[in-house]
């Protein structure tokens, strides 16, 4: 589908998102607690077919935290990236899509190794790369006494 | 989140699992990766990967540094892509800036790319022959490797670590003895190429020890996220630079290669037809390269406009994507990059749970990991 | 028999006479022992760090390089100096490893392949025992050689070393089996077991080509066998160091995997060597037929040329196995075993009674 029909079905099926065809790919703004469903009915209904998440990732906006979903369909070759905000800053949370797509179980690893950000529904909640207990880094707030040097 | 020890996730199986360590030093993880193991006689249970022992926070470091400063970064994820991902954060930040580079260096970074990419796969056949326990194909593969190292190095001067492209072009032009010798290199190949078939493909052994060996179906390999070789050898039409083309990729006539098996054999099977079909690109362009500037001006601070960009490319383990988040800075506020090791890692425990312990070498072996990127 | 002209039994016989001439018969003995015992190191020694240079420079051939070239002309010494820094390292201990079984497990390996040595014939009147039944001698001894891998593997406290000893136990008892029946096929065309019997019984042409074609798939079948038999390469399972780092040696360091090493070589050497007494004739020369120039040429090579030519000519196919092939993974291994080698042989050795009892094999 193009963007502006792909927007318009999106705007249909779920009137509350906010849809923005003007930038490539089509970005779709959705709430926290509707992300599951409203990426299952992208993955599974026929017009859509987005089978493959190709990324994700978080963006700590110092009040809130940001994640991006990019979604592509191996067949009608159209992308969607979502974005949901997380409200609470101090401890985000929002729920696992890893039972719909397999690589997203690591992405979401990663993302709460780096980012602190929770997942609930998670079936290996553990930390990817760096030792527990360890900050989470690419918030911004992080500090590193030893390796920053502050300019 | 409560945060779960390693520990827990193995007292949680029956006891008595035989668990080993395969890495992080161990000679067929080329890196640091380790997998941990758990054995019923020679078969695997499941296979745990435990990444991070060669995480920089590249990511993070990205947040302080300018845009022809993170160019260097990239070299240090996917060293045998390097060229592949300078071309992914020049791309994005050409997009970004709204410039158009010229015909020259497009041809330029195509060439480049595909160079890289045999040479990259030389490297993958020579170690994933050694894996396999033959190891005259190491030799070999760095024998062939070395002479386009060698164009690399008389080009601009270093032989891993290139850093050469840049926002707007590439560092310096190409020698002038860049065109003879690519060609003669492509003269040369084309006869060492079967050499390889020779000495690997057609052999019983190497036959029995991958055909029908850890198999994953189209829809898995979707799933999972499998980009480059190992989802095309699952029938995953995933090659970046058919669908998006960027530089000097709509001018060529190349084959996706796609195999429908999905079993380490056609992961290797991809790979070796992709050096022929590299080799064909880089004859298509070698000739025609334009003439014109090497680079054009960018502004001396570049600055991204604010919003989110994204730039996709094919490099030789599959799609990278580098995903910037800009303030409108001369530093990017938060830049992420998709890697494909990252995704092709982690189907590790499917491929080789229920097969054997030799099964686990040949199958990361076929995924051609690069450790570096996938901890980043 | 033109090829007395190299015997070497006149000489030894000489020099028994004449230690028996000149001590009590107890102390003769035991002198005659220390020379042979003396002489066999020494030859076990020199011939395991040549094999060692040997397959380096096989396999730097067969691999585009140059191989050692460094110490001493086309690197002859540097074995010799691997030795030296192999003896001077440090002598490592595993914890919680057990201390008697560890240390004695590489010498069980060497002290195996040192008493097969002891009944090759390298010449006529030129092997320290000529047992009546050497062939079976042979196969017994060598396969003491896997207790010690199984020894050092599990007394390693060491998983890798562990699975490394159970893959060389698997593999060896299966392909002793092959290696016997083969071995058996050449008893029964030659009716002894006697090495030297065998070696005299190939005088009008070596067995390989006696004995038509059931004998080249006998002598196909014990190279296969005895490849996989010594855990070299594509068998190389016990040690594959893709995936178990160096198996069952994993643990061991300095002079104790020098003998590992040493004894693997030597039993390389064994093998192609009893390969080429059975199959090949020893050191018997070549002989075409009626050819009389030509089989009186052949008979002026000395006999420990001809052995030495043969041996080292299976030795070199045997390193252009491992260097070309990949490894076979274990249940690949085992089935190769039981399912092909086994009841070919078996129907083989069957074939061959049958021609020896009806005398169709060329005498």
């Amino acid at each position: 589908m193009e963007k502006e029909q792909l927007g318009q079905v999106l705007s249909e099926l779920f009137p509350s998102l906010e849809i923005n065809t003007s930038q490539d790919p089509v970005r779709v703004k959705a709430d926290t607690g509707s992300i599951h469903s409203l990426a299952m009915t992208l993955r599974d209904d026929s017009r859509f077919q987005f089978d493959y998440l190709f990324n994700m990732y978080g963006i700590d906006r110092e009040d809130r935290f940001t994640l991006v979903y990019y979604l592509e369909s191996t067949i009608f070759r159209h992308i969607v990236a979502i974005e949901t905000d997380l409200a609470d800053h101090d401890n985000p949370v929002v729920e696992s899509i890893s039972d719909l797509w397999k690589t997203a179980e690591f992405q979401e690893r990663e993302i709460y190794d780096l980012m602190g950000v929770s997942f609930t529904n998670h079936p290996d909640p553990r930390r990817l790369f760096l030792e527990d207990g360890w900050a989470f880094p690419l918030r911004k707030d992080y500090k590193d006494d030893i390796n920053f040097i502050e300019r | 989140m409560q945060e779960v020890e390693l520990q827990d996730i193995l007292t949680a199986r029956e006891d008595g699992d035989y668990i080993i360590n395969i890495g992080p030093q161990h000679p067929s993880t080329h890196g640091v990766l380790r997998f941990v193991v758990s054995l019923k006689g020679e078969m695997l249970e499941y296979v745990i990967p435990h990444c991070g022992y060669i995480h920089r926070g590249i990511e993070k470091m990205c947040e302080r540094l300018t845009y022809p400063q993170i160019i260097h970064l990239t070299d240090r994820m996917d060293y045998l892509s390097a060229h592949m991902n300078n071309e992914a954060v020049s791309l994005l930040v050409e997009k970004a800036t709204g410039v158009e580079v010229p015909e020259r260096v497009k041809y330029i970074r195509t060439i480049l790319s595909e160079l890289q990419r045999i040479q990259s796969h030389q490297l993958w056949w020579a170690a994933f022959g050694m894996d396999m326990g033959g190891l005259t194909c190491f030799f070999y593969g760095l024998r062939d490797r070395e002479k386009i190292l060698d164009i690399f190095e008389e080009s601009f001067g270093s032989r891993l670590l290139h850093s050469y492209i840049c926002p707007g072009g590439v560092m310096n032009d190409i020698h002038p003895n860049f065109q003879k010798r690519t060609k003669e290199f492509i003269k040369y190949f084309r006869k060492k190429l079967p050499e390889y078939d020779e000495l690997l493909t057609g052999n019983i052994i190497f036959e029995m020890r991958t055909k029908g060996m850890g198999v994953l179906s189209k829809g898995e390999a979707i799933s999972y996220g499998l980009t480059g070789p190992p989802g095309r050898a699952s029938n995953f039409a995933c090659d970046i630079r058919k669908l998006y083309p960027y530089s000097a990729y709509d001018k060529v006539e190349f084959k996706e290669i796609l195999y429908t098996e999905g079993d380490t054999w056609a992961r290797y099977k991809v790979r070796m037809a992709e050096m022929w079909e590299s080799m064909k690109i880089i004859e298509q362009l070698i000739d025609n390269i334009p003439e014109g500037d090497f680079t054009i001006k960018m502004k001396p601070v570049i600055r991204l406009p604010e919003g989110e960009y994204s730039q996709r490319v094919e490099t030789a383990r599959g799609e990278l994507g580098v995903y910037v988040v800009s303030k409108g800075e001369k530093t990017p506020y938060r830049m992420h990059f998709r890697t494909p090791n990252f995704s092709n890692l982690f189907v590790m425990n499917r491929l080789a749970a229920g097969n054997k312990i030799a099964d686990l070498i040949a199958i990361s072996g076929s995924l051609d990991l690069v450790i570096p990127d996938i901890d980043r | 028999m033109p090829f007395n002209i190299y015997d070497f039994s006149g000489t030894t016989k000489a020099i028994d006479q004449f230690l028996y001439a000149k001590m009590p018969p107890t102390w003769a003995f035991i002198t005659e022992l220390a020379i042979v015992g003396l002489i066999i190191l020494l030859f076990y020694a020199v011939i395991g760090l040549y094999l060692v240079y040997l397959e380096r420079k096989v396999c730097a051939f067969m691999q585009n390089r140059v191989g050692p070239n460094r110490v001493g002309k086309w690197g002859l010494f540097q074995t010799i100096a691997d030795l030296i820094k192999l003896l001077m390292k440090e002598l490592i201990t595993i914890r919680k490893a057990d201390k008697l079984l560890f240390n004695i497990a590489p010498f069980i390996v060497i002290i195996a392949s040192f008493m097969a040595i002891a009944a090759i014939p390298f010449a006529k009147g030129l092997h320290a025992v000529d047992f009546n039944i050497g062939v079976f001698y042979m196969m017994a001894v060598s396969s003491i050689g896997v207790i010690g891998i199984l020894l050092a593997g599990w007394s390693s406290n060491s998983k890798y070393s562990l699975i490394g000893a159970m893959r060389s136990g698997a593999q060896v008892v299966s392909y002793e089996l092959s290696v016997g029946l083969a071995l058996l096929s050449v008893v029964i065309f030659s009716g002894s077991m006697q090495l030297s019997t065998i070696i005299e019984s190939q005088a009008n042409g070596w067995w390989i080509f006696k004995g038509h074609i059931p004998a080249i798939i006998s002598f196909v079948i014990f190279l296969i066998a005895s490849t996989a038999e010594i855990n070299r390469g594509p068998f190389d399972l016990a040690e594959a160091e893709s995936e178990l780092t160096a198996g069952f040696h994993t643990e061991y360091s300095g002079i104790r995997f020098a003998f590992f090493f040493l004894g693997e070589y030597m039993n390389m050497f064994i093998v192609a060597s009893l390969a080429a007494t059975v199959f090949l004739g020893g050191w018997m020369p070549l002989h075409i037929g009626n050819l009389q120039g030509f089989n009186h040429v052949m008979d002026f090579i000395p006999p420990i040329f001809w052995y030495f030519g043969k041996t080292i000519f299976i030795m070199y196919l045997i390193m252009w196995f491992k260097w070309t092939f990949p490894r076979l993974r274990i249940d690949q291994l085992l089935t190769l075993e039981w399912k092909y080698l086994l009841p070919i042989n078996l129907v083989n050795i069957l074939i061959i009674s049958f021609i020896v009892l009806m005398g169709w094999y060329i005498k």
